[in-house]
């Protein structure tokens, strides 16, 4: 049954790439986009940045894809790109891909099935130092349940499994998993990678650009339609809007024009082709359970129960974030729990003094009130996306006789201090590669992973992410997954307060964008993309 | 004079000693460094870290690390940038002539502007063309660069259409200077305030000096008395300050290459301190510290020209 599913879905695909007009596009011209800081490296598999994977990610091919004409990354729009077709084995623990032939790196060398397996051998920690193409390894817990990596001839390659896992098909469809060369050092990877893309790096400059060029040998004859993109590097917002708006950029950076910025983009640039859509970056309140007086639950309760998450949306983004569980809400979101379900949930209800008035109640309990404030300290990296949202948390525990003080860290220690657990109470933004309940779960609840930055253990919870994980039947799964958000929640594992909503913005000139709904790391090919000039 | 030089000298070499012990071990106490960075954002797999550590030499005793730095700087060798991985030289090299062109330009703006006006004010004290100058100077003196960056950047929008967005490679010397012009007016707006309230101040002070009423009563001209007998004598404590504004002026550039997009120095520093990418940071900081120097230096002979009345002693 899969394998029939997955061949009809790879020949689709196939047909909707043939079927598709190409005489509109216009070939030629250099595509303009302001970047919005420093990337750390150009190595897709090393860094967890969207600096890096919008920039980068035209460079690489991955061997199957997230269809780039579908706006939802689902596990229905996954199309072949270095594989040409896959199978799975009977019990479902063994995926067998054929890779496309006569594919070349942009050095001239061939790609193989070397390459593929050197590449995942080295994220799932099975090569040895000296053979590993990478340096750090940010998403290697994606990769646990992966056992092997089998070739079998030039052209196909069979990853085995430890158990079934649905999920590990849509994980290789992100911008997150693109193919590596073997042959290059992790260093040049690191500052001018080879990829099969359909463009090439030409040069990197640290603090001031990135210029990519089209790939004249790519695989896929009819593309890429531009001569070249070049990222320029604003760190100044306010600069880079002004750029957009004066015409030196054709694109603004992904999701970088706020609701209050819109006004003035559109006031400036009329013409300008605005989209806003959910980056899947959830603003959530980091509890430090272990820690006194927040190893109290009824503690932790109250805090969930004073959150108004609708005052944060107004405020941050004039409304339009949205309210959601640990996975992000329908429609944009494939997995998150209906939204007639999420009141159900803690923190979620719309009957805000009655939820207060309870959240009081339980700080009663626990010996505070107005005349004895629980004084603490709210620690957040010290941005302004992740402060913003601090002052207003400040502001709302207040209600509840919980007297905070703002406590910035420097980014560069941020990671430190919470994996340590060296804080009280923390605000934090957390953005999800896929869209999936694997790559969210196992990251960001599971009790062993280092990102579980709240220390969260359940053994139920840890059970059933298990479960979901190896379950096939689509519609069982989602129920699991709805009832992994409930439990969750009403643990205060680590209350969401809102999915963030932003704007990208490009010139009326600039065709073949299409921006999808459930994360802001795929769909950055720019194969399709086009200058009708 | 001689053994002034040689005693100058080393004085020099002994303050950017004491500099580099100084930044040396200072961003060594600040929390973090860069395997930290790299791996905790992403995982924090502590085998990784070490691996990175070990690479990059941070984990070898801080005298040691000081020895092979010094050592490597007295050889020209800079090191490896962290974060890049390429030759520090080869990183800061580039990035030098932008920033000094932008911090030249600025500095002649600021004399261009701050002595001429400071000289006029003054010699028409009270009049409505020196309140005009003393409130110019005073917003010089208030204004952030920052703000008047970005006030620039919407007003050339919204009047020309455009910014100067800065283009590694200009066509031609006029492009380079159209792009480097109005930054640099940004930044030296501030020190051409200060230098014109110098001027202004330290010229009313000698307009009124014996000498100078001396010259008027000879029946020298009113131009003769303000630039040759008046201005020179006035100009000591600006050439001091000039010298002081050149060290300032990193701060400035910080901001206004950020504003502007420049990929100059100083802006390359703050991102590398933000990295802990520390041959990045030993090796500018150092450099800024020899111009600092230097520049002091320079102020200091400039004394001799202007007053043949001081003398370095031997």
């Amino acid at each position: 049954m899969r394998l029939r599913e997955a061949i009809l879905a790879a020949s689709s695909a196939a047909l909707v790439w043939a079927a598709v007009p190409a005489f509109a596009q216009k070939a030629g011209g250099t595509l303009r986009i302001s970047h919005r800081d420093n990337p750390p490296s150009a190595s897709i598999h090393e860094e967890s940045t969207i600096s890096v994977n919008q920039p980068f990610m035209a460079v690489f091919n991955n061997l199957v894809f997230f269809d780039p004409r579908e706006k939802v990354n689902s596990p229905d729009h996954i199309v072949p790109e270095l594989a040409e077709s896959w199978t799975y084995n009977a019990d479902n623990t063994q995926l067998t891909f054929k890779l496309r032939q006569g594919v070349k790196w942009h050095d001239g060398k061939p790609f193989t099935s070397a390459d593929v397996k050197c590449t995942w051998d080295s994220l799932a920690g099975h090569a040895p130092e000296d053979k590993a193409i990478i340096r750090k390894n940010p998403r290697k817990l994606w990769y646990s349940n992966l056992k092997e990596v089998k070739t079998n001839g030039d052209f196909e390659v069979t990853f085995v499994l430890g158990r079934p896992q649905p999920s590990f098909l849509t994980m290789l469809a992100g911008g997150y998993s693109p193919v590596y060369a073997c042959h290059v050092p992790d260093r040049a990877m690191r500052s001018k990678p080879i990829g099969t893309g359909p463009f090439k790096v030409v040069d990197f400059k640290r603090n001031e650009s990135i210029k990519l060029v089209k790939n004249p040998d790519y695989w896929k004859k009819d593309r890429p339609y531009l001569d070249a993109i070049d990222w320029k590097i604003v760190p100044n917002r306010s600069t880079r809007m002004l750029g957009f708006q004066s015409g030196e950029f054709d694109m603004t950076f992904d999701s970088d024009v706020t609701f209050p910025l819109l006004k003035d983009v559109k006031a400036n640039k009329a013409d300008a082709v605005c989209e806003a859509r959910p980056t899947n970056v959830s603003s959530n309140l980091l509890v430090n359970r272990d820690r006194e007086p927040f190893n109290n639950a009824d503690i932790r309760k109250a805090m969930v129960l004073a959150l108004d998450n609708k005052a944060f949306h107004d405020i941050l983004s004039q409304g339009n974030d949205l309210e959601g569980a640990v996975m992000l809400p329908p429609p944009a979101g494939f997995w998150g729990m209906p939204k007639e379900q999420l009141p159900k949930l803690l923190g979620h209800s719309p009957d805000r003094k009655k939820t207060l008035a309870e959240a009081q109640e339980l700080m009663k309990k626990a010996g505070y009130g107005p005349d004895k404030m629980l004084k603490i300290k709210v620690a957040t990296r010290n941005i302004a996306i992740y402060r913003d949202p601090a002052v207003i948390l400040i502001d709302q525990l207040k209600q509840i006789y919980i007297d905070g003080e703002l406590e910035p860290i420097d980014t560069t220690v941020w990671y430190t201090k919470i994996q340590r657990g060296d804080y009280q109470v923390g605000m934090n933004l957390t953005g999800v590669g896929i869209d999936d309940p694997d790559v969210n779960f196992y990251e960001n609840y599971y009790s062993t992973s280092d990102r579980n930055y709240t220390h969260y253990k359940n053994p139920e919870v840890d059970k059933l992410i298990d479960q979901q994980s190896a379950e096939q039947d689509r519609e069982k799964r989602k129920q699991l997954v709805w009832k992994i958000e409930q439990i969750l929640a009403d643990d205060g594992a680590r209350p969401i307060i809102g999915y963030n909503v932003a704007n990208t913005c490009w010139d009326p000139k600039v065709k073949g964008i299409l921006l999808q709904v459930n994360s802001i790391y795929n769909g950055w090919r720019f194969e399709d993309a086009w200058l009708d000039k | 004079m001689g053994s002034y030089l040689v005693r100058r000298f080393l004085l020099m070499a002994l303050t950017l000693f004491g500099m580099s012990v100084l930044i040396f071990v200072m961003l060594r106490l600040v929390p973090g460094n860069i395997a930290d960075i790299l791996v905790d954002a992403s995982g924090a797999d502590p085998k990784e870290k070490a691996k990175i550590a070990r690479e990059l030499g941070i984990d070898r005793p801080i005298a040691e690390q000081y020895i092979s730095w010094i050592s490597g700087l007295s050889r020209g060798d800079l090191g490896y940038a962290y974060v890049s991985e390429r030759p520090a030289l080869e990183e800061i090299a580039p990035r030098i002539p932008i920033s000094a062109k932008l911090a030249g330009m600025a500095i002649f703006f600021s004399i261009l502007f701050g002595v001429p006006f400071g000289v006029i004010s003054a010699v028409r004290q009270n009049t409505g063309l020196d309140y005009f100058l003393r409130v110019l100077s005073l917003s010089g003196l208030s204004l952030p660069s920052f703000w008047l960056g970005l006030l620039v950047l919407m007003a050339a929008v919204h009047w020309f259409g455009t910014i100067p967005i800065y283009d590694s490679n200009p066509h031609g010397f006029l492009q380079d200077v159209a792009m480097l012009g109005l930054p640099a007016l940004v930044v030296g707006f501030r020190s051409s305030a200060l230098i014109m309230r110098l001027t202004r101040s330290s010229m009313l002070e000698v307009l009124r000096q014996d000498y100078v009423r001396t010259a008027r009563s000879k029946g020298a001209t009113n131009n003769s008395v303000n630039y040759n007998h008046a201005l020179r004598n006035a100009l000591l404590p600006v050439v001091t300050v000039i010298g002081i504004e050149a060290a300032f002026l990193v701060g400035g550039l910080i901001v206004t290459e950020t504003v502007f997009n420049i990929p100059g120095v100083a802006r390359f520093l703050v991102e590398a301190i933000l990295w802990r990418d520390y041959p990045i940071v030993q090796n500018l900081v150092m450099l800024i510290a020899f111009v600092v120097v230097m520049v002091n230096f320079l102020v200091d002979m400039a004394y001799m020209a202007l007053d043949p009345r001081i003398k370095f002693a031997d």
